[in-house]
């Protein structure tokens, strides 16, 4: 976007305005259980290993649901190595003061499990990041600026985890605590952050689940994208992307094999494109 | 010398400063709760009289934060409670390095020794066990805030320290003692999963 010229007055590779817009991050929400039957579970040897969780994959496709696309439950617990704020809850809970306070800490101890979900969003077009005006680096090159909307099939879609969450919990017993995973500092990369900015039970933030991708998008038609399939830019020939960028949709899995796969596939590309003197 | 000062105060900060009161969660790094209970130990090592000085409160608001903590978790017969934890020492060093905590703390213990003066006469840490108990039932419980506004803030106060405490407690060696937590042990053989308890 720094790249405006004479030759290419909206940018390097811009001519159809797509660049910095459709950015996606993954939809998160979250819920934790309180389950009082894990009180007897026995102390175990892997207590402490940190970001264990279960993994439950999308299972209403090709249902109908009151939302597009489909997302997958992350869900863990268990006795974290003891930090800081994991006794919050106890606390809070029990209030007072004693021997007896201190007990009930001891004793639901590791008996949290949180859900979180993590969802395909659909891009829109005010989710996007263009250069800011006025803020400049130290270097004096003007810095990114984030919009960023979720739309309704998004919210729709962290309600539906709200209420999967819910149901699971109550059904196994357990009693819905709040929309915080306990011991967020030993969740898997991603989630810790995104917690901390969550409202209790609702959407995460914007970027906050760090799966962001997009903003230079590929795609067959040069009017609508910036890059054709192989990630080369439409309008010039020896101009690659190769990370998060050409992503058009992300569904509701991590990126990161697919962004090195893309690049693979660019880099195969772009290896025999030069060898054959077409770049 | 000054560059350990320096990297000590930074880690001090970097400790307390994603813990902002009232915050949603308070998220300070494991690691980083070690290194001030480390710190606390070698500060004790080092002093010829063996003991912590702290860092931001004067003596006697010490002395009740020692009272309050070990009141919230006391000793107990298979552990130890909030003092021989270290949780005052805990807390004091990470306050020193955090102007909210400062605020929060200093403002409720002001509470607590006007409230005292008001009714027995006496500083909160010269009143008997029955005299402080009558105060802390004033504000260790929400519904006391729901009833009277006043007690609004002094309710926070010690809702803040009770988690301060337990952050404090079970960091320390005697407070992951006291959960049975058995992570980040070494195993010369792998004995196996334990058997799952009939539920």
């Amino acid at each position: 976007m720094n790249s405006r010229s004479q030759s290419f007055p909206a940018g390097l590779a811009n001519s159809s305005g797509v660049i910095g817009r459709y950015l996606t991050d993954s939809v998160g929400s979250d819920l934790t259980g309180y389950f009082p039957q894990l009180e007897k579970m026995p102390v175990h040897n892997h207590d402490g290993v940190g970001g264990m969780h279960m993994y439950m994959p999308w299972w209403r496709f090709g249902k109908k649901n009151e939302f597009l696309r489909g997302y997958h439950i992350e869900f863990g617990g268990g006795r974290d190595m003891p930090g800081v704020g994991g006794f919050d809850y106890t606390c809070d809970q029990s209030e007072g003061y004693g021997a007896s306070l201190k007990q009930k800490c001891r004793s639901s101890y590791g008996t949290f499990i949180g859900f979180s979900g993590r969802g395909e969003m659909i891009p829109n077009e005010h989710s996007f990041c263009e250069l800011d005006p006025e803020v400049k680096d130290k270097w004096g090159i003007p810095v990114l600026r984030f919009h960023w909307q979720w739309g309704e099939n998004e919210t729709k879609m962290a309600a539906d985890m709200q209420q999967t969450f819910r149901a699971i919990i109550e059904a196994a017993g357990g009693t819905v605590i709040g929309g915080v995973r306990r011991h967020p500092q030993k969740s898997s990369a991603g989630a810790s952050n995104a917690l901390e900015q969550q409202p209790a039970g609702r959407i995460s933030v914007g970027g906050a689940i760090i799966h962001e991708l997009g903003t230079v998008r590929m795609g067959n038609d040069p009017k609508t994208s910036a890059l054709n399939k192989n990630c080369q830019a439409h309008e010039i020939k020896n101009l690659f992307v190769a990370d998060a960028a050409p992503f058009v949709t992300n569904p509701d899995k991590n990126p990161t094999l697919t962004i090195m796969a893309l690049a693979w596939k660019t880099s195969e590309y772009l290896l025999d494109q030069a060898k054959k003197g077409e770049l | 010398m000054a560059a350990d000062t320096f990297s000590r105060r930074a880690v001090l900060k970097s400790l307390s400063i994603g813990a902002v009161a009232g915050s949603v969660l308070r998220v300070i790094p494991l690691e980083a709760a070690e290194y001030a209970h480390k710190m606390i130990g070698l500060e004790k090592t080092d002093a010829k009289t063996g003991a912590y000085t702290p860092k931001f409160f004067d003596a006697q608001q010490y002395k009740t934060l020692q009272s309050l903590c070990e009141t919230i978790f006391p000793a107990e017969a298979d552990s130890g409670g909030a003092i021989e934890a270290g949780a005052p020492e805990f807390i004091d060093l990470l306050t020193s390095e955090n102007e909210e905590y400062k605020t929060k703390l200093a403002g409720g213990l002001k509470w607590l020794n006007s409230t005292s003066e008001t009714r027995f006469s006496k500083a909160y840490i010269d009143c008997a066990p029955q005299q402080q108990k009558e105060i802390l039932d004033l504000i260790a419980y929400r519904k006391s805030a729901e009833q009277d506004e006043n007690l609004r803030e002094p309710v926070e106060f010690f809702s803040f320290l009770r988690r301060f405490t337990a952050d404090g407690f079970f960091t320390s060696k005697i407070g992951i003692k006291y959960l049975g937590y058995k992570g980040n042990t070494y195993l010369t053989a792998f004995p196996g999963c334990p058997a799952v308890p009939e539920v």
